[in-house]
């Protein structure tokens, strides 16, 4: 089930005074099971790449292969595709129409053509997976919480039961606890069930610590591809595009120029704490 | 998706139509359509025609966008020109098949028709195609301002209004925004028939409804925190105020309106060329 990109390209509004190449010649593969970053300064196209993943967006030229077939073929099965690839957009909670939780959550597998016993019974299988406290299920969903709102949208697409969960800055305006516990139950949700993971975040922590790769993108284009400690390790070129690395990479740098004998290469809390210890035991 | 709309929309471009003081070009705009109306001879459609050219050409917005503009008001257009041809009775009959009859009058009323409506809207396309929606609303704020002595709310009005168009974009963004997310949660938009369409817009209706009462709330919110109280003693940061060039627009826009008055009264001879 692994998504491959083949030099896709994406115009914007081609013709017009507002025309814009937002992606330039993408070449990529994910893989199942893969939990992948994607980083990059605002505008430099991670939103629009994410969407063609599960074909809302179609590139102007290029191919995407899902599970070796070519979705733009004609008479591929685009509703198929959808509910492969789960893709829970910024700020999803926007997305919350029903009349209680659980029949918001069931919107996803009802399309999917399933029986309303089938729908409840992935419903609350999602709910549980997001953490989602039962004592709500059946409250309006405009009466919740942020944090509660954005578990019951993100169980929305978990509850059609996707190969692939795309998830475009999921923490964004989350208290440091909510976003902690949600990464938590994707990572929990990653390693239990095999599912391809692709996040796009901003924040360089978040992205150290839960992904096993990360695809870099600056002005449309592919940057970096790489395991996060190769790619921070261009902690100087990643500035210049108006990213940076994760503050520890930083602090590390720091100990080795004041003549510490430390590798640089941590990229979470945790990595530089050993290292440290490492360097004074050794 | 429903980005398609140009009519209304702004064509950002460096022209002296685009530096022109709002006014001058809502003036002439409202001026230019009621010469549309106050001539009706071949010639005078071609010195409109000359001025509408010259107008477009200074403007540099490409004449395909203007065009594109007109797609919406297609069917109009198209029912007036029938009703027109098909159902005037006077004047020498042209042609006559079954109930159809088609008069030399008829015709003519027709394609001046087509000719007038196709102006009006190409005529005010160029307006907001060259002004943006926060100064158009700036130019009718000032030019309404007279009213303010008969008690009416000028700049209250101006200000929804301005908000009303600020809007427009923001809700388009998220209508498609919200859009996508139901369709990537397999949402069907398409399929069906007429109720099963309209009950597949209820998960887009919902959040759109939601999220516009948030977005008026904040906004609410962010003008009495920088203590909005209206336009009472209110001054602007960047007053409206009359250049050379706007003078000029407006001697030009006289000259033609004069120029088709003239040709409208006094040139005796209509020029036909059926």
């Amino acid at each position: 089930m692994s998504i491959k990109l083949e030099h896709i390209n994406y115009i914007y509004s081609p013709g017009t005074a507002y025309e814009k190449q937002a992606l330039k010649d993408i070449s990529l593969e994910i893989k199942q099971g893969e939990f992948v970053g994607i980083i990059g300064h605002t505008g430099s196209g991670k939103s629009t790449l994410i969407q063609h993943f599960n074909g809302l967006m179609k590139a102007t030229s290029g191919a995407l292969y899902y599970d070796g077939k070519n979705i733009y073929e004609t008479g591929y099965n685009m509703k198929e595709l959808r509910s492969q690839v789960g893709l829970v957009f910024q700020y999803p909670e926007h997305q919350l129409f029903e009349v209680d939780v659980i029949s918001d959550v069931c919107f996803g597998p009802k399309n999917q053509g399933l029986s309303q016993e089938e729908c409840e019974k992935r419903a609350k299988e999602a709910l549980e997976l997001v953490g989602f406290p039962e004592k709500y299920y059946k409250q309006s969903p405009f009466e919740l919480s942020g944090g509660q709102k954005r578990r019951a949208a993100i169980a929305g697409v978990l509850a059609m039961r996707p190969k692939v969960l795309v998830l475009d800055e999921p923490t964004a305006g989350l208290d440091p606890r909510g976003r902690d516990e949600i990464l938590d139950q994707i990572e929990y949700l990653h390693k239990n069930t095999n599912m391809t993971v692709i996040l796009v975040s901003h924040s360089m922590e978040d992205i150290a610590r839960y992904v096993d790769r990360i695809i870099v993108m600056n002005h449309g284009e592919k940057m970096f591809d790489d395991v996060p400690k190769a790619v921070f390790a261009h902690y100087r070129e990643l500035e210049k595009v108006g990213l940076a690395a994760p503050q520890v990479t930083y602090i590390m740098h720091a100990l080795k120029a004041h003549g510490m004998d430390v590798h640089t290469d941590a990229t979470t809390v945790e990595e530089a704490a050993e290292e440290i210890m490492r360097s004074f035991h050794d | 998706m429903i980005r398609d709309i140009t009519i209304g929309q702004y064509y950002p471009a460096k022209s002296v139509i685009h530096r022109l003081d709002p006014r001058v070009k809502i003036v002439c705009t409202l001026l230019f359509l009621i010469s549309l109306f106050l001539q009706n001879s071949i010639l005078g459609y071609v010195i409109a025609t000359l001025f509408l050219g010259a107008v477009i050409c200074a403007s540099r917005v490409p004449l395909k966008f203007i065009v594109k503009g007109l797609k919406p008001v297609i069917m109009l257009l198209m029912i007036t020109v029938l009703f027109n041809l098909f159902l005037t009775r006077e004047g020498s009959e042209l042609i006559h098949i079954w109930i159809f009859r088609i008069t030399d009058k008829g015709l003519r009323i027709a394609v001046y028709m087509a000719i007038r409506l196709t102006y009006l809207i190409m005529g005010s396309s160029i307006m907001t195609f060259t002004t943006t929606p926060n100064s158009l609303t700036d130019g009718i704020e000032k030019l309404l301002h007279p009213l303010n002595k008969i008690k009416v709310p000028v700049h209250e009005v101006a200000m929804m209004m301005s908000i009303a168009l600020r809007f427009i974009p923001i809700l388009l963004e998220e209508t498609d925004k919200i859009m996508k997310a139901q369709i990537a949660r397999g949402a069907d938009l398409e399929s069906g028939n007429i109720i099963q369409k309209a009950k597949a817009m209820i998960p887009i209706l919902v959040p759109l409804f939601v999220s516009a009462f948030r977005r008026a709330n904040d906004l609410a919110m962010a003008m009495e925190a920088r203590c909005y109280r209206g336009g009472d003693g209110r001054t602007k940061m960047k007053p409206l105020v009359y250049h050379g060039r706007d003078r000029a627009a407006y001697v030009v826009t006289v000259a033609y309106m004069v120029l088709i008055f003239c040709v409208g009264r006094y040139v005796p001879f209509h020029i036909w060329i059926f």
